[in-house]
């Protein structure tokens, strides 16, 4: 951070300014970070979800604040609240579906996030820590969630913590013990709704914490752009204001777009009708069923059917569940090519994309009873999905030929606008300014 | 610095080196003490502990071929009372039918008949309450991933590994079951 406070072009011109910073240079950091800081300027849409995803978070935990001045975290009143939440708080209904639909939201934003970050090499070296950093966001981001679905205190939201937590069980020895440390109880009861309310309300600003680790780290290394050929010379770059901040504001407003319509005209459509029937520990609802958001990792879950060795169905089942996101950890060291971008690695391009198909297919799968056929194909997809991780990534690095990558981002920009003018490539023109990129 | 014995000396664990490890681990040993308390506190309470007395159950209502489900530590149990053809049914079930085979009679208790089965009813892969349904040999069916077990809660098949557990239990007369200790 000292690089940016002392190699800025920030200028404070009043008086409250110099004072300021002199000793806290808050508005300069601020300046460095988002107005002068350096963006490729070749950026696509791909890369306005980090923004969407730091608004998300803040109407998250502004609409939860809320929330929980009306919320009661008791098995006795936790359902009725939210009941009167709905029908008697002034504005309630809003508050809640905002944040309701606001974590799906917030997911599907975070998986088009990966998404780019997958297909541009955005976890290569240089930017190892930070693609670390994204998935602890995303681990914490899920645990928040699940921790969030079990407060209404609905059938869903008892079953569903019910089955995660009989995941530990799964582990010999230590997992009953275990299980009821979480639970504080043999079942899931009033202790387990009360110590979840109180992590549901941390575990959000836990995630603030790191989202700031992951913009310093994103800060030190830079952003990556389609190319995967890093900023060399003034002209490879913008300044983030007016460039970026506008590209993000529109993305943004058009993602509202959508979130509004579902608020407004379609609250229910992502939840699920039986999580407003109160919690009841003698009914399994006849289908239990996560949110959609964790569905792929459901069915993967689901997948495992058979024994290996000692090791039940049951445990493997758990594992290769944790096991497709911890795998996500160690994605920079399992690619081996050098080169960042998919646009210059042909292969890399169609497996990514059948990935892609593949994970919206094991989504849909999850929904799917875990009988026949459905179970199979699970496991064929659970394969693909491991597949790409363990072997396609470490291999294709070493048989694939790349394109030629080029040079620079500005000969790169250039090429692309020569083509739409008639073919004529006219690289000689590289120290023009962004302005006239056009 | 010239003469040996200093540098001997400097590489011998000092009475320094001493105290500084001994300093260390009571520092460590004192966090540990401090942490305990907030990680021991999620642990069951004693009102929940409380809560987990034994329970009794008056079958007095119960006809064979009826089951019912009663609650203990906040969890649910089923007690089921066998007919004659469903006790046949399980017994006809050999090794080779189940994940987890388990003698019929190891399954089974009653006063005067041994006509009833006392299992957990959260099944044993996830969780969920099984349904009770009569397609003898099976006799619950677990809606969440499909596992099936037979009329003595015992695994056929599905995702579940392990046969439904048998809570301790006793009864001290034939209408009265008492679940939670298996002492009279
Ligand atoms: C990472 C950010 C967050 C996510 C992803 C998230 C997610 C969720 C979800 C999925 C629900 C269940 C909604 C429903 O179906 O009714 C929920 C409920 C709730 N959340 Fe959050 N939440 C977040 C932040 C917060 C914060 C910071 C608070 C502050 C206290 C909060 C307070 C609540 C309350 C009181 C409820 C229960 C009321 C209800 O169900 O609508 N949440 N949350
Ligand atoms: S919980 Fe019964 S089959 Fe999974």
């Amino acid at each position: 951070m000292s690089t940016i406070e002392h190699h800025g072009t920030y200028q404070p011109t009043t008086g409250l300014g110099k004072w300021m910073d002199a000793r806290l240079p808050l508005p300069r950091l601020m300046y460095d970070s988002f107005v002068a800081y350096p963006v490729p300027r070749n950026l696509n849409y791909a890369y306005t979800f980090g923004g969407m995803l730091s608004i998300m978070l803040v109407l998250q935990i502004l609409t939860g604040v809320v929330l929980a001045m009306h919320y009661n975290g008791s098995t006795a009143g936790a359902f009725t609240s939210v009941e009167h939440i709905m029908r008697d708080v002034n504005n309630g209904w809003l508050l809640r579906y905002m944040h309701a639909n606001g974590a799906s939201f917030f997911f599907a934003a975070v998986f088009l996030h990966i998404f780019r970050g997958m297909y541009y090499g955005s976890y290569k070296e240089p930017r190892e820590l930070l693609w670390i950093l994204g998935c602890i966001i995303f681990l914490l981001m899920m645990a928040t969630a699940f921790m969030g679905y079990v407060l209404p205190w609905g059938q869903m939201s008892f079953w569903g913590a019910t089955v995660i937590t009989g995941f530990f069980t799964a582990f010999p020895v230590v997992g009953e013990p275990i299980q009821q440390l979480l639970l504080g109880g043999f079942a899931v009861d009033n202790p387990t709704l009360n110590r979840f309310f109180s992590l549901h309300y941390l575990l959000p600003f836990m995630i603030a914490g790191v989202v700031v680790l992951h913009v310093w780290a994103l800060h030190v290394t830079g952003q990556t752009n389609p190319t995967g050929v890093e900023i060399k010379s003034k002209t490879d770059s913008v300044p983030f204001t007016p460039f970026a901040t506008i590209k993000d504001a529109f993305a943004l407003i058009v993602f509202f777009l959508f979130f509004a319509y579902f608020v407004f005209y379609m609250p229910n459509f992502l939840g699920h009708a039986d999580n407003y029937i109160e919690a009841n520990s003698l009914v399994t609802p006849a289908y239990i069923v996560p949110e959609w958001y964790f569905l792929p990792f459901y069915a993967i879950l689901r997948a495992v059917t058979f024994d290996i060795g000692p090791l039940t169905s049951k445990l493997l089942g758990v594992l290769a569940m944790f096991g497709s996101i911890a795998v996500l950890f160690v994605m920079p060291w399992l690619d081996t090519s050098k080169v960042r971008s998919a646009v210059y690695r042909p292969w890399y391009k169609v497996f990514f994309w059948i990935f892609v198909v593949n994970a919206i297919f094991l989504g849909w799968l999850g929904a799917k009873p875990a009988e026949g056929i459905y179970t199979f194909l699970a496991q064929i997809s659970t394969l693909y999905y491991f597949g790409f991780f363990l072997v396609i990534l470490p291999l294709l690095g070493l048989i694939e030929t790349p394109r030629r990558v080029p040079n620079s981002i500005t000969e790169a920009v250039l090429a692309k606008s020569s083509k739409k003018n008639g073919g004529v490539t006219q690289v000689s023109g590289a120290t023009a300014s962004p302005d006239n990129k056009a | 610095m010239s003469d040996t014995t200093t540098t001997e000396h400097e590489e011998l664990p000092t009475r320094r080196d001493f105290i500084y490890v001994a300093t260390g681990m009571l520092g460590v040993i004192g966090a540990a003490s401090v942490a305990w308390p907030f990680i021991d506190q999620m642990r069951p309470d004693a009102a929940v502990l409380a809560a987990g007395q034994p329970i009794d159950v008056n079958l007095e209502a119960v006809e064979p071929g009826q089951a019912i489900t009663v609650t203990w530590r906040g969890k649910p149990y089923f007690v089921r009372r066998l007919t004659e053809d469903e006790i046949a049914a399980a017994d006809a079930l050999g090794e080779g039918d189940m994940k987890e085979f388990a003698p019929i009679d190891t399954r089974l208790g009653g006063e005067e008949v041994k006509d009833w089965v006392i299992v957990s009813a959260n099944c044993t892969h996830l969780g969920c309450v099984p349904k009770v349904v009569d397609t003898k040999p099976e006799g619950w069916y677990c809606p969440c991933h499909g596992s099936v077990f037979d009329m003595t809660g015992r695994i056929l098949r599905g995702p579940a590994a392990t046969n439904l557990p048998l809570p301790p239990y006793v009864f001290t007369s034939a209408t009265n079951l008492v679940i939670g200790t298996d002492q009279a």
